[in-house]
C-alpha cells in the first residue's frame, strides 16, 4: 500500500517546486530532510507518525501525497512508484488520497457544502450524486445544520470536521493527516479523531502525524517514529 | 411566503455559482477593468480594420480606373486625315497598353459642356483613351516614351498623382495592419497580466485544487474560460462602440468612392462596413483570451508537482 525504501529527501532549490506549497511548514527548507527512511504500511492499517518538530513528519506526508519525489531511494504509494510515475498521471491518483491539514486549508469563498463537493466536481462527477453523497458526508461529520455556511463561521473544530468530510468525500484508499487536531481543543480534538478511526474500521488506511501524546494514548495504534530526519522506531 | 422562497432561490442560486467557481475567479477577475481596456483595444482594432479595409478599396478603385488612364490628345483634324488611325494601332502595338480608344466626340462635349457651353466655338480635340496593363513605375518616362510614338501627341499622365496616392493608401494599410498586431499583443499583454494578478490572488486555491487531484488543463481551463467570456465582452462592446464611428467614416469617404454622403443616421453607409470582420473582431478576441490564460496558468502550474 505505502512502502519506503531508503528513501533520502533533500530540499535542493532545484528539486523542490519552485512556487513552494500552502502546506510548506517551518523546517522543509533545511538541506537534508529524510535519511534512509525505510518502512511499509499495509492497506487497512492505522499509523501514528511522531517526532519532535522538524523531525521530518511533514516531508514523509508529504511524499505520501504526492506533493514531494525523493531524492534519493523508492517511495510507493498505491501501487505507483513516485519515481517513475509521469506528472500526468499524478492527479489521478491524488484523487484516491484524502489529505487533512492542521490550518484546514478549506476555500474561504465557498460554503461547506461546496468545499466538500470539490473533489467529486473535480472528478467530474454528476451534480445528482454530488448532492447525495455531500449529505451524507455532511451528516457523517455532524455539520448538516452548516452545509451553506462559510468556513470563517464555523469553529475550529467544525472547520477540521468539514476539511475531514471533503477529505474522505472521495472514499480515499489512503487518509493523510498532518496534525489535524493541532488547533482544536480536547473535545474536537478526540471529536476528529473518532472520525479518522472510523475511516480506518471502514478499510482506508490512515496516516496521523501528531504531537499530541494524549490522543495517541487514547487511541493506541502503530507508530512511525521519526528523529531529525530518520525513522528511529517502528511499531 | 413568497419572499422567504425567492430569496431560498437565489441563495441556491449562489451557491450553486460559486460551486462552479471554485477559484472565486468571479471576484479576482472581475467584470470590469479588463473588458473595459479590451473594448478600448477592440475599439482600436475596429478602426485599423476599416481603415485598412478602405485603403485597401480605395488602392483597388484607383488602380482599376483612373490610375491605369493616360489620355492623349491630338489636334481636331486627326481624325479625319488618318492620324488617329496610326496613332490608334502604334499605341496598341505599345506592351504598356492594354487598349487605346478614341473618346467618343459627344461625350467629350458633355465632359466639357460646363466650360464651354451647348456649342463649343472652338473645335475640340481628338482624344485618346489608354488603360494600362498596370501602374507604371515611371508615369513620366511611359508619357515621353508615347510622346515620341505619336508625333503631335500631347500626353496627360494622371498616373503620377494617382502613383502616389496608391502608394499612400497602401502605406496606411500597412500601418492598419500593423496597429492592429500592435493592439493585438498589447491585449494579450493585458490578459497575462490580469491572469497573473487572478493567480496570485488565488494561490493557495490552485494548490488545494491541485493537491485535491485537479489537473492542469481543469485549473487552465477555470481561468481561461473567465479570460474569454470578460475578453469577449470586452471585444464586442468596443465593436459596438467602432459601428457608428466607422459609419461616420464611410459617410465621409462616401464621395471618393463614387458615392453619396447620408442625410441622416439611417441614411449612412452601413452596408459599406467590414461586418465580417467587426463580427469576427470578439470572437477572435475571446480566443486571444482564452490562449493567453491558457498559456499563462499552465507555465505557472508547471511549478507544482
Amino acid at each position: 500500500m505505502v512502502r519506503f525504501a531508503g528513501v533520502g529527501l533533500r530540499y535542493a532549490n532545484a528539486a523542490r517546486p519552485v512556487g513552494g506549497l500552502a502546506g510548506d511548514r517551518p523546517g522543509a527548507g533545511e538541506p537534508a530532510a529524510l535519511h534512509d527512511v525505510s518502512f511499509t504500511l499495509p492497506q487497512g492499517s492505522f499509523h501514528w507518525l511522531l517526532g519532535p518538530s522538524g523531525a521530518g513528519k511533514s516531508s514523509v506526508l508529504r511524499l505520501m501525497q504526492l506533493s514531494l519525489r525523493p531524492t534519493s531511494g523508492s517511495v510507493e504509494v498505491l501501487g505507483a512508484d513516485l519515481s517513475r510515475i509521469r506528472r500526468r498521471d499524478l492527479p489521478a491518483l491524488r484523487r484516491r488520497i484524502g489529505t487533512v491539514w492542521q490550518d484546514f486549508r478549506l476555500l474561504p469563498h465557498l460554503p461547506v457544502q461546496d468545499n466538500v463537493a470539490l473533489p467529486l466536481r473535480i472528478a467530474g462527477r454528476a451534480e445528482g450524486q454530488i448532492r447525495a453523497d455531500v449529505a451524507e458526508m455532511l451528516r457523517w461529520a455532524g455539520l448538516e445544520s452548516k452545509a451553506g455556511q462559510l468556513p470563517a463561521t464555523l469553529s475550529g473544530g467544525e472547520q477540521q470536521r468539514a476539511a475531514l468530510a471533503r477529505a474522505v468525500v472521495m472514499r480515499p484508499a489512503l487518509l493523510l493527516a498532518d496534525e489535524p487536531t493541532g488547533n482544536l481543543d480536547t473535545v474536537q480534538a478526540r471529536r476528529v479523531l473518532a472520525l479518522l478511526h472510523e475511516m480506518h474500521r471502514l478499510g482506508t488506511t490512515v496516516v496521523v502525524a501528531t504531537h499530541a501524546e494524549a490522543l495517541v494514548e487514547a487511541y493506541p495504534a502503530p507508530a512511525l517514529w521519526l528523529e531529525r530526519g530518520r525513522l528511529v522506531s517502528h511499531g | 411566503m413568497a419572499e422567504p422562497r425567492l430569496r431560498h432561490g437565489a441563495e441556491a442560486r449562489l451557491r450553486r455559482s460559486r460551486g462552479r467557481d471554485p477559484l472565486g475567479l468571479r471576484r479576482v477577475m472581475s467584470d470590469r477593468l479588463l473588458p473595459a481596456l479590451v473594448a478600448a483595444m477592440a475599439l482600436l482594432a475596429a478602426l485599423a480594420i476599416a481603415g485598412a479595409r478602405g485603403a485597401a478599396d480605395l488602392t483597388s478603385r484607383w488602380e482599376g480606373g483612373a490610375a491605369t488612364a493616360m489620355t492623349v490628345q491630338l489636334p481636331s483634324a486627326a481624325a479625319t486625315d488618318g492620324r488617329l488611325t496610326r496613332a490608334l494601332a502604334t499605341l496598341a502595338a505599345m506592351p504598356e497598353v492594354a487598349e487605346a480608344r478614341a473618346m467618343d466626340q459627344a461625350r467629350l462635349r458633355a465632359l466639357l459642356r460646363p466650360w464651354l457651353g451647348e456649342a463649343p466655338a472652338v473645335p475640340l480635340p481628338t482624344i485618346i483613351e489608354l488603360r494600362l496593363e498596370e501602374l507604371p513605375r515611371d508615369p513620366a518616362a511611359l508619357a515621353d516614351r508615347i510622346a515620341t510614338a505619336v508625333p503631335g501627341g500631347a500626353v496627360e499622365a494622371h498616373g503620377v498623382w494617382v502613383a502616389r496616392l496608391v502608394a499612400l493608401a497602401r502605406s496606411l494599410q500597412a500601418v492598419a495592419l500593423a496597429a492592429l498586431l500592435l493592439v493585438a499583443g498589447i491585449a494579450t499583454a493585458v490578459v497575462a497580466v490580469a491572469v497573473r494578478a487572478g493567480i496570485a490572488a488565488r494561490r493557495e486555491a490552485i494548490t488545494i485544487l491541485h493537491d485535491l487531484g485537479a489537473t492542469d488543463t481543469d485549473i487552465a481551463g477555470r481561468f481561461a474560460a473567465r479570460a474569454a467570456l470578460l475578453v469577449g465582452l470586452g471585444g464586442l462592446a468596443g465593436t459596438l462602440v467602432a459601428a457608428p464611428v466607422l459609419a461616420g467614416f464611410a459617410d465621409l469617404a462616401a464621395p471618393l468612392v463614387g458615392g453619396q454622403p447620408g442625410v441622416d443616421l439611417l441614411a449612412l453607409p452601413w452596408g459599406k462596413l467590414p461586418w465580417l470582420e467587426l463580427a469576427l473582431l470578439p470572437c477572435l478576441a475571446a480566443g486571444l483570451g482564452w490562449l493567453t490564460a491558457q498559456a499563462t496558468v499552465r507555465r505557472w502550474l508547471r511549478r507544482l508537482p
